[in-house]
């Protein structure tokens, strides 16, 4: 019959390894899939919130600091690298409809990369948000360490970026497809373009359980929109200066 | 495991770490893994014989890729107390921008996509 001191010492020593960050990220993801699928795919129960909620709650009742959680998370978190690249492929299998859509892909791009930093600034700026948030929110749409790096040289907060890229992504996966769906927008390609735009690989992610043309078109768009992004939100800052400086 | 598996993550890592070293050397400001991608897209147009080899690997990471935003979704909630008292013009910001987004880059594609059908209609 185990003590208590014995439980003690199982959680000492699972507190310390890797395993547990690593084993309860999959135990929640599978929980939080499930779900999902059992909601029959409603976008509301997206598994990333799900997950997320159940891991923070295990977090808050074990006292657990996030650190020592993600010792054994970064597992999970090192295969976005290799997944990045591997969006190369469903995009190289839509080559015939990519080689039509270049235009169309490159002019809504742009402006929605613009549309995006613009309209966010201007919204918290009409609410009053103070300058430094300001800066924060402009680069909300684009992937998270691009997104850090744009926030850190137009007098952002990155660490405060990255929490507002994340919500960012939640916010388009769950609403994007309601969205589209209220505009009648049924083209997969244009579907997948507006989220990779908005949304980045959260929302990429999202477009792949729509399907592989929306998940392409998706991973295209993140990609070549943290290029564009790089270029054109230092440029809106500054012509937006003068009017952030006034009060809202 | 199979060994088309292997030789696929293989792949991936290896034009991972060119792009990680691309980005630093030329002083890129995206990171690594999405100069990867487009490096591995480029090789893709060039060798088609490298989709089969990729295959296996690439759905085994696609088809999860959720999974994967998982660990840094729950830095974010430990680090939400950043937003501070600021939290209800970010929130408004967030929801309204995203779907303004969206819609914009959607509808944009669409109109140019018409535009440009309508003209090669045109033409011919």
């Amino acid at each position: 019959m185990p003590n208590e001191t014995s439980f003690t010492q199982i959680w000492v020593y699972l507190a310390a390894s890797p395993l547990f960050g690593l084993t309860v990220t999959l135990l929640a993801y599978l929980l939080a899939y499930r779900l999902y699928v059992y909601a029959r795919q409603n976008p509301l129960l997206n598994p990333v919130i799900t997950a997320v909620a159940l891991l923070i709650a295990l977090l808050l009742l074990t006292g657990m600091p996030y650190k020592d959680y993600f010792d054994g998370a970064q597992f999970v978190h090192f295969l976005l690298g290799p997944a990045t690249v591997a969006l190369a492929l469903p995009l190289y299998r839509q080559i015939g409809k990519l080689q039509k859509l270049w235009l169309p892909i490159l002019t809504a791009l742009v402006c929605g990369v613009s549309i995006g930093g613009v309209s966010a600034v201007l919204i918290a700026w009409a609410l009053g948000a103070a300058p430094q948030t300001l800066m924060s929110l402009a680069p909300k749409s684009v992937t998270t360490p691009v997104a850090m790096g744009i926030a850190e040289r137009i007098g952002g907060l990155p660490s405060l970026t990255a929490v507002l890229v994340v919500t960012t992504g939640i916010i388009g996966a769950v609403l994007g497809t309601k969205l589209f769906d209220l505009l009648r927008i049924h083209d997969d390609s244009v579907r997948g373009v507006a989220m990779g735009v908005a949304a980045h690989g959260i929302g990429t992610a999202r477009a792949f359980q729509v399907s592989a043309e929306m998940g392409a078109f998706a991973g295209l768009a993140m990609a070549i929109s943290a290029f564009v992004a790089a270029v054109v939100l230092p440029w809106m800052a500054e012509l937006l200066m003068p009017v952030l400086a006034t009060p809202g | 495991m199979k060994p088309d598996f292997l030789n696929g993550i293989t792949i991936l890592l290896a034009y991972q770490l060119v792009g990680e070293i691309t980005s630093r050397l030329l002083q890129l400001p995206v990171p690594g893994p999405v100069i990867g991608m487009i490096l591995l897209f480029l090789t893709l147009l060039l060798r088609g014989s490298l989709e089969k080899t990729l295959d296996s690997a690439t759905t085994a990471l696609l088809s999860h890729l959720s999974l994967l935003f998982v660990p840094a979704g729950v830095g974010v909630v430990v680090h939400l107390d950043l937003i501070g008292d600021e939290w209800l013009p970010i929130s408004i910001a967030l929801v309204l921008s995203t779907l303004i987004t969206l819609a914009a880059t959607a509808l944009i594609m669409l109109a140019i996509k018409r535009l440009l059908h309508r003209g090669n209609t045109h033409a011919e």
